[in-house]
């Protein structure tokens, strides 16, 4: 594992640099991780972070977080009342520079049984039983110990027998010289925020894990403007929308939350609550949802678009 | 299957004359000698149509490398697959080829196991036909990579989880196998190549047949060897080709694609495979037949016997096909009812049909009816079957892929020039190959030959001292079981 995988949430570092336990009291640490995971409320989190510096008595054993989601289709219109394309997607574009015509997080528009269409955003479902990571001959698409299935690009050999494999359609290829912005070619390679398209390989969602360590949420989930999606951690049992904390497993619950194609025996990591866009006053019969677009396909030279 | 009990039509070799079977017997010794010099007849052969054919071969296979260097330089975006139908034409030539690679070993090591004679003839080409489609097939799946360069990864970090691993390792095991099962039984022709041609064929070529004929003399010893050798050899590559394509079904049949997941895959696959390799087999031995004149010893018995295997296939194929529909069709499933509907009546509805009634029930008949019984009517069979397995094999990954997994347009898939020039490369690669096998190697197993004649004369000589005007006499060598 790399050495950001040492990099285990639930500590955080000091101002040594060294990385202390944080997470006794249950209290306490929820809190330190909602902190954590970039409840900027600082009348919660500010106080807090004093108390947990102080508490080191416990054997230090380091919590794996298990990131989650939960998308609550009763908040998503498909952007249709911001006149906008769907903006969790137009945010992760932005903000893994994924090159068109890339949608890691994609809003398909689903019909439903008594007529009338839901959107449903479709990141990657981070399957805790992946076909992708089983087929990968080089083992270049793995689970990640926090149940994030990454993609290593630098070993990727370009076979595409996980795009064959994934149920979902969520594995996207760089069939040429991806239409990346010029700031791409700067950032470091790291299987946790693929930037910078390698030609002959595959990419997808991150679950933004990178940000979740840096204390921040999830692009699309800061980016949604009704808050449909909640981001959070099955070990800590949390999540937020950045507007709320909920429970993982009970507000899941409680609002019959399901899986997309439960019967492929799959198990994914993302969870849905039925509905249409109810909440946010979405008629079902109003279809269709504006298209994504890419917003530096100009200014990148010498490279090449697809479709899907 | 009828073959193997079946009274031959005509005599396998020349009428035997009534004489007494002799050491110096004459008529032996000439027919040895016009078997010895037909084999060689190849390795002299430089003519016009010769040089064109190998000209035009290397055209397509250098046009197949502009088309290849065009790809490496800008990635598979020169091709029309894209991430809803990722895989395509070179998937479909690699299942293809590694199909045709049944016909050799296979083919050849059953008829070996079973012990029928009859194949002795046949068996050469085959194992050829093997390994050059093997090396096709590999060649196919490497430029199908997005990264061939990375290649090397699969021996640093291989996961043994993966139907691609399983592959590689069938396929490099099968490769392996096959070019040791066509290299051993060919010793003795190899020696006898070195001894004859020596002095005739450039430096080089007889250091390789001294080479490969690994100081074979012929006597005792080295005799019981390689007849231990080759029954081992025979029985381990049937196991091994049989995996082969079965590991080859499982690089679909392990996907949850509602086509492709399925347990007759890999029953299917094989069946497929023996079936175009039959096929195959029958195509290329008429062309060398008639090309080097090889009708007194590849005879019509032989394409009317690997006929009634193509046939015998065609029908497990069918029988193979209605399972699979009519299991999955009968409670059909709302994705099932995608595939089944793109497959019978819209997209893949031509391609569909032309393999069924073109490639399987036009085959039956033409081999069924006596009228049409004939060697054009089999290589008709034969071409007709190969471009239906060709087809299927296209839209089982096409049609298979297409069917979507979540709510969108259905994709499109039309292979573009560059995907075609490849393919073209690998079927010239393929022709290219084996016209190199039949100019410098020996393409009957003239030892063999030999010695069935040998002990042929020895049986047909009592009996023909008893019954005069045997002409007509069933040939020893065609009854079941042989020696």
């Amino acid at each position: 594992m790399t050495e950001e995988d040492q990099d285990l949430p639930g500590s955080t570092p000091d101002s040594g640099g060294r990385r202390r336990d944080t997470g006794v009291p249950v209290r306490l640490t929820r809190r330190s991780i909602l902190k954590g995971i970039g409840i900027s409320g600082a009348a919660i989190t500010i106080p807090l972070a004093g108390v947990s510096m102080a508490s080191t008595a416990e054997v230090p054993k380091p919590r794996v977080r298990q990131w989650a989601m939960i998308i609550d289709l009763r908040h998503c219109d498909g952007c249709q009342s911001q006149g906008t394309p769907p903006r969790c997607t137009t945010a992760c574009i932005e903000g893994h520079l994924a090159p068109q015509p890339m949608e890691w997080i994609e809003v398909y528009e689903g019909e439903m049984a008594g007529g009338g269409t839901q959107f449903i955003p479709t990141p990657c479902q981070q399957c805790e039983n992946p076909p992708c990571v089983n087929v990968c001959p080089v083992a270049a698409t793995y689970s990640a110990p926090d149940g994030v299935v990454q993609i290593d690009q630098e070993r990727c050999i370009g076979c595409r027998m996980c795009m064959a494999a994934c149920p979902y359609d969520r594995r996207f290829f760089n069939w040429g010289d991806a239409p990346v912005p010029p700031e791409a070619v700067l950032a470091d390679y790291s299987s946790r925020h693929q930037i910078g398209a390698k030609t002959g390989t595959v990419m997808k969602c991150d679950f933004c894990t990178d940000l979740a360590r840096a204390g921040s949420l999830p692009q699309c989930v800061q980016a949604c403007p009704n808050a449909a999606i909640y981001y959070g951690d099955l070990e800590e049992d949390v999540a937020t929308n950045g507007r709320e904390i909920v429970s993982f497993r009970q507000y899941a619950s409680e609002n019959n939350a399901y899986r997309l194609k439960e019967d492929v025996g799959t198990q994914p990591r993302v969870q849905y609550i039925p509905g249409h866009g109810e909440l946010v006053g979405r008629d079902p019969h109003d279809e269709g949802r504006l298209p994504t677009v890419w917003p530096w396909v100009e200014r990148a030279e010498g490279s090449v678009t697809w479709g899907r | 299957m009828g073959p193997m009990n079946e009274h031959p039509a005509e005599p396998l070799t020349v009428t035997a004359s009534a004489v007494v079977a002799d050491e110096h017997d004459p008529d032996q010794d000439e027919w040895v000698e016009r078997l010895e010099q037909r084999v060689f007849a190849p390795t002299r052969a430089r003519g016009l149509a010769y040089q064109l054919w190998l000209f035009g071969l290397v055209a397509i296979m250098a046009f197949g490398g502009i088309a290849l260097v065009l790809q490496l330089r800008d990635g598979l975006y020169v091709t029309a697959m894209r991430d809803r139908i990722s895989w395509g034409l070179y998937i479909t030539a690699f299942v293809f080829f590694i199909g045709i690679s049944h016909a050799g070993t296979l083919i050849s090591a059953i008829l070996r196991v079973s012990n029928a004679t009859w194949r002795t003839p046949v068996t050469r080409i085959a194992e050829a036909i093997t390994v050059v489609a093997l090396v096709c097939g590999g060649f196919m799946v490497i430029v199908d990579m997005g990264r061939p360069f990375n290649l090397y990864q699969l021996w640093l970090h291989g996961n043994w989880q993966s139907p691609i691993m399983w592959d590689m390792m069938a396929i490099t095991i099968y490769l392996t196998g096959s070019v040791t099962y066509l290299l051993v039984p060919m010793v003795p022709d190899l020696a006898l190549f070195r001894d004859r041609l020596r002095g005739r064929v450039p430096r080089i070529q007889s250091w390789v047949y001294d080479v490969f004929s690994f100081g074979w003399t012929g006597n005792a010893e080295q005799k019981r060897s390689l007849l231990k050798a080759i029954s081992v050899l025979a029985v381990l590559i049937i196991p091994i080709a049989v995996s082969v394509h079965t590991v080859v079904s499982w690089i679909f049949a392990m996907t949850v694609r509602v086509s492709w997941n399925s347990t007759i895959f890999g029953f299917f696959f094989v069946a497929g495979a023996i079936f175009s390799g039959i096929a195959a087999l029958i195509l290329v031995l008429a062309t060398v037949r008639k090309i080097y004149d090889l009708d007194e010893y590849v005879t019509y018995i032989h394409f009317k016997y690997l006929a009634y295997m193509l046939l015998t296939t065609a029908m497990v194929m069918i029988y193979a096909n209605a399972s699979e529909f009519i299991t999955k069709g009968y409670h059909a499933e709302e994705e099932d009812l995608f595939a089944f509907r793109e497959l019978f009546v819209t997209d893949f509805a031509p391609f569909f049909w032309f393999y069924f009634f073109g490639g399987l029930v036009a085959p039956i008949l033409i081999i069924a009816y006596p009228r049409t019984r004939t060697i054009s009517g089999f290589v008709v069979s034969s071409v007709l079957v190969l471009a239906a397995m060709f087809v299927e094999r296209y839209f089982i990954v096409v049609a298979g892929m297409r069917v979507p997994l979540m709510p969108y347009e259905p994709a499109h898939y039309t292979p573009t020039w560059n995907e075609w020039a490849m393919v073209a490369a690998g079927v010239a690669t393929f022709l290219f190959l084996l016209t190199l096998f039949v100019r410098f190697l020996p393409i009957l197993a003239v030892w063999e030959m030999k010695e069935e004649y040998e002990e042929q004369q020895m049986a047909a000589s009592p009996e023909q001292a008893m019954v005069s005007n045997s002409a007509t006499a069933p040939q020893p060598s065609m009854s079941v079981g042989g020696p």
